[in-house]
C-alpha cells in the first residue's frame, strides 16, 4: 500500500485480498458448527472492542464526511456552522487549485506506477536466474522499503540540493553544463519525488513479483528450452504473460497508494515551487488545517475518497471475473 | 563508480540464439561467478546454451549495476553524516574525507530532542500494536468460530473498510480528538490507528484453518468461548500473531501524516515527525541532518534484518492466492 508503502507512497500495505472465501481455497471452512450455538451475548462482546474503534474511527467519520460537505464547517467556528447545500462542491469543481491537485496526484501515479512495475518485474525477472546471491538482491532492492518517509525525504532532499548534491554532480558528470534545480524547478519538481519514491518502495513489488515467479514449475521453463525457445522468447511469450495476477495485484495497490501521496511531497517541497506539486490530500490539509474549511476540505477528502474506491471496485471486479474462470 | 541507470538494458537482439542444433536445457539459473559484466565476449558459435550463458552473464552485470546503484542514497547518506562541517563545505560530493567523526551523533543524541522521539515512537507504535492484535483478534475469532444472527452483515461491514483509506479521514478524525481534548497525547496517535481491517483478516483466515474438533473439544469440557480463544486458538496462532505484530508494529513506527496533525509538542512527537522540524533548524550542518536520517532508519532497518524472512513471506502472501 505505500505504496506504496511507500506509501508511500509507502505503499502501503493495501486490501490483501478479497476476504470471505469461505469454503473456497482447500483450506477456509465454513465457520461454526450445526449445533454450537453460542449464547446470545457472546457473539457481541467479542465484536465490540473491535466494533467500537471501527465505528468510531472509520464509519462515523466517513458519514460526518458526507454530512459535512454540505455546511461551511469552520475549524475556528466549531459547531457545523450553516448548510450550503452544494456550494461547496460546486465550489470545488470551479477552482483551478482543486483540479490541479487532482492532476498532481494523478502525474505522481503515472511516473511512479509505470516505472514500479515495469522495473520491479524486470528486477524480478533477472534475479529469479539465479539461485545465489539472491540475499544480496533482495536487500539492495527491498531495505528502503522499510524506511519512515521522513527518512527518505532528508536523505534526498540532500541528494538533489542545488550546487552541493550528488545528483547536479552526477549530471555535470555525464555532461549537463547546468543541470536543474531537482525540486526547485516546477518542471522537474515533481519528477525528482518520483524518482525517490521509486528507489523507496520498488522492493514491495519486486517481493511480490519474486514470489510470483517461484510458483511458475520448472518444467514449464525446460520445455520451452527443448522446443528451442530462447531466454527473451520464453520471458516474454511464457513468464511474464503467468505473472498476469502478480502484474493486476501490484498495478492496483500501486495506484492506490500513489493517489495518497502525501509525505515526501510535503518534507521535500512541501507543494512547491509554486503550488506545482501540491497532491491532493496536501489540497485537503491546506484547506482544511491551514485555512480552516473543514466543510470544504471534507467535499475534497470525498471526491479523493470516490476515486480510490472507483479503482478498488474495478479490481475487486476484475478479481471476482478471474475467479468465476478458473 | 558511473553506473549505468538504464533501465532498459535487456538483451533483446543480442540473446537470441542463432542456431537450435543443440536441444538441451541450457543451464537454466545456471549457478555462475559473478564476472565483470563488461566481459561478456560477442564471439563463438552462438548455440543454444551459448544465448543462455550470455543471457545470463548481461542479466547478472545489470542486476548488479542496480543493486550498488540502490545502494548509493544509504551509503551516501552514512557517508556524510561521517564527515566534519569543514570537509562537507570545501567537497561537498566527496565520499570520503581522511578523518571520519562521529560528532554530528554525539550533538544529536545528547543536545537534540531525539531520544524522546525514540521513546514516543516505540511506546505509540507498541501500544497500537497490542491493541490492534487483542481487538482484531477477538474480532476475527468471532467471524471465524460463532454463530450469530448479523454474521453477514458484520462481515460486509467489516470488508467495506478495506476500501477506505484512513488519509481521507484525517479531517473529521482530528476534530473527534480535538473535541476530546487528547491532542498532543499517546492516546491521539494511538487510538485512530487500532481498527485495523487487514489484521482482522489475517486473523480470520488463520483461524478458519484451525481444526474444528479441537475448539469442540474444548467447549465440550465446558470452556466457554473466551476461554477457547485464549487458551486453545491464540496459542496455537503464533506465526498470524507474529505477522500481524511485525507489520503493524512497522505501520505505525512510519506513520507520518496523523501524528504530524495530532502532536505538535516536540516532547511529544514521533521520530517521524521529529525529523522533519531538524530540517526546519535553519542552518543545520548536513552531517547532522543525514546522521538524524541514519539514527530514523536504524530501528527499523534493524527489525527488517531480523525478520527479513517473514517480512517478505508476509509479502509475497500477498500477491499469491
Amino acid at each position: 500500500m505505500a505504496t506504496t508503502a511507500p506509501t508511500s507512497t509507502a505503499a502501503p500495505p493495501g486490501p490483501e485480498r478479497p476476504g470471505g472465501r469461505g469454503g473456497g481455497g482447500g483450506k477456509g471452512r465454513r465457520a461454526g458448527l450445526p449445533g454450537t450455538r453460542a449464547d446470545r451475548w457472546t457473539a457481541p462482546g467479542m465484536l465490540a472492542p473491535f466494533g467500537f474503534f471501527y465505528l468510531v474511527f472509520l464509519i462515523g467519520p466517513l458519514l460526518y464526511l458526507l454530512v459535512a460537505g454540505f455546511f461551511n464547517t469552520s475549524l475556528v467556528k466549531g459547531g457545523l456552522g450553516d448548510w450550503v447545500g452544494l456550494d461547496n462542491y460546486a465550489r470545488a469543481l470551479s477552482t483551478e487549485e482543486f483540479w490541479a491537485s487532482l492532476w498532481h496526484s494523478v502525474w505522481f501515479t503515472v511516473l511512479t506506477t509505470v516505472p514500479l512495475v515495469v522495473l520491479a518485474l524486470v528486477l524480478a525477472l533477472l534475479t529469479d536466474r539465479f539461485s545465489r546471491g539472491r540475499w544480496f538482491f533482495r536487500l539492495a532492492f527491498f531495505a528502503p522499503f522499510v524506511l519512515p518517509s521522513s527518512v527518505i525525504s532528508l536523505m534526498f532532499m540532500w541528494i538533489f540540493a542545488d550546487q552541493i548534491g550528488l545528483a547536479q554532480s552526477w549530471a555535470k558528470f555525464f555532461g549537463s553544463d547546468s543541470p536543474p534545480s531537482w525540486l526547485g524547478d516546477p518542471d522537474w519538481a515533481m519528477i525528482s519525488i518520483a524518482a525517490a519514491t521509486v528507489w523507496w518502495t520498488i522492493g514491495f513489488n519486486f517481493v511480490i513479483y519474486l514470489a510470483a515467479l517461484q510458483e511458475i514449475p520448472r518444467d514449464v521453463h525446460e520445455a520451452a528450452a527443448l522446443d528451442g525457445a530462447g531466454p527473451w522468447q520464453r520471458i516474454r511469450h511464457i513468464v511474464v504473460p503467468m505473472l498476469g495476477r502478480a502484474t493486476t495485484l501490484v498495478t492496483v495497490l500501486q495506484l492506490v497508494a500513489s493517489l495518497k501521496v502525501f509525505d515526501q511531497i510535503y518534507m521535500m517541497t512541501g507543494g512547491g515551487p509554486d503550488r506545482a506539486t501540491e497532491p491532493a490530500l496536501l489540497y485537503v490539509y491546506n484547506t482544511g488545517f491551514t485555512e480552516g474549511r473543514v466543510g470544504y476540505a471534507s467535499t475534497v477528502s470525498l471526491v479523493l475518497f470516490v476515486m480510490i474506491l472507483l479503482i478498488s471496485l474495478v479490481w475487486f471486479a476484475l478479481v471476482r471475473r478471474a475467479e468465476k474462470e478458473s | 563508480m558511473a553506473a549505468s541507470t538504464s533501465t532498459s538494458g535487456l538483451p533483446t537482439r543480442k540473446g537470441l540464439d542463432g542456431g537450435s542444433g543443440d536441444r538441451r536445457d541450457g543451464g537454466l539459473r545456471g549457478r555462475l561467478r559473478p564476472r565483470a559484466p563488461e566481459a561478456a565476449p560477442m564471439s563463438g558459435p552462438m548455440r543454444a546454451v551459448g544465448a543462455e550463458r550470455l543471457f545470463n552473464r548481461v542479466a547478472l552485470g545489470v542486476l548488479i549495476a542496480l543493486a550498488l546503484l540502490w545502494l548509493v542514497p544509504l551509503v551516501w547518506a552514512f557517508a556524510t553524516s561521517v564527515r566534519s562541517a569543514d570537509e562537507i563545505a570545501t567537497d561537498p560530493t566527496a565520499w570520503w574525507s581522511g578523518s571520519p567523526t562521529f560528532e554530528a551523533y554525539e550533538d544529536l543524541l545528547t543536545g537534540g530532542k531525539l531520544p524522546y522521539w525514540y521513546v514516543n515512537s516505540f511506546i505509540t507504535s507498541a501500544l497500537t500494536t497490542l491493541l490492534t492484535v487483542l481487538t482484531a483478534s477477538l474480532a476475527a475469532f468471532a467471524l471465524s468460530r460463532l454463530r450469530f444472527r448479523y454474521r453477514k452483515p458484520a462481515f460486509l461491514l467489516l470488508l467495506a473498510g478495506l476500501m477506505v483509506p484512513p488519509q481521507v479521514l484525517m479531517i473529521p478524525q482530528f476534530l473527534a480528538l480535538q473535541s476530546t481534548g487528547m491532542l498532543n497525547t499517546y492516546w491521539a496517535v494511538v487510538l485512530p490507528q487500532v481498527p485495523n481491517v487487514v489484521a482482522v483478516f489475517v486473523f480470520k483466515q488463520f483461524f478458519d484453518g484451525i481444526p474444528e474438533e479441537l475448539t469442540e473439544a474444548a467447549r465440550a469440557d465446558g470452556a466457554s468461548w473466551l476461554r477457547t480463544y485464549w487458551q486453545i486458538v491464540m496459542p496455537l496462532s503464533k506465526p498470524a500473531i507474529s505477522a500481524v505484530t511485525i507489520f503493524v508494529f512497522v505501520w505505525a513506527w512510519n506513520n507520518f501524516l496523523w501524528p504530524l496533525l495530532v502532536v505538535t509538542d516536540p516532547e511529544m512527537m514521533t521520530l517521524p515527525v521529529g525529523l522533519t522540524s531538524v530540517q526546519d533548524a535553519f542552518g543545520i550542518p548536513q552531517a547532522q541532518l543525514m546522521a538524524s536520517a541514519v539514527l530514523g532508519g536504524v530501528p527499523l532497518l534493524t527489525v527488517f534484518l531480523l525478520f527479513q524472512r517473514r517480512i517478505v513471506e508476509g509479502i509475497a502472501g500477498t500477491g499469491l492466492k
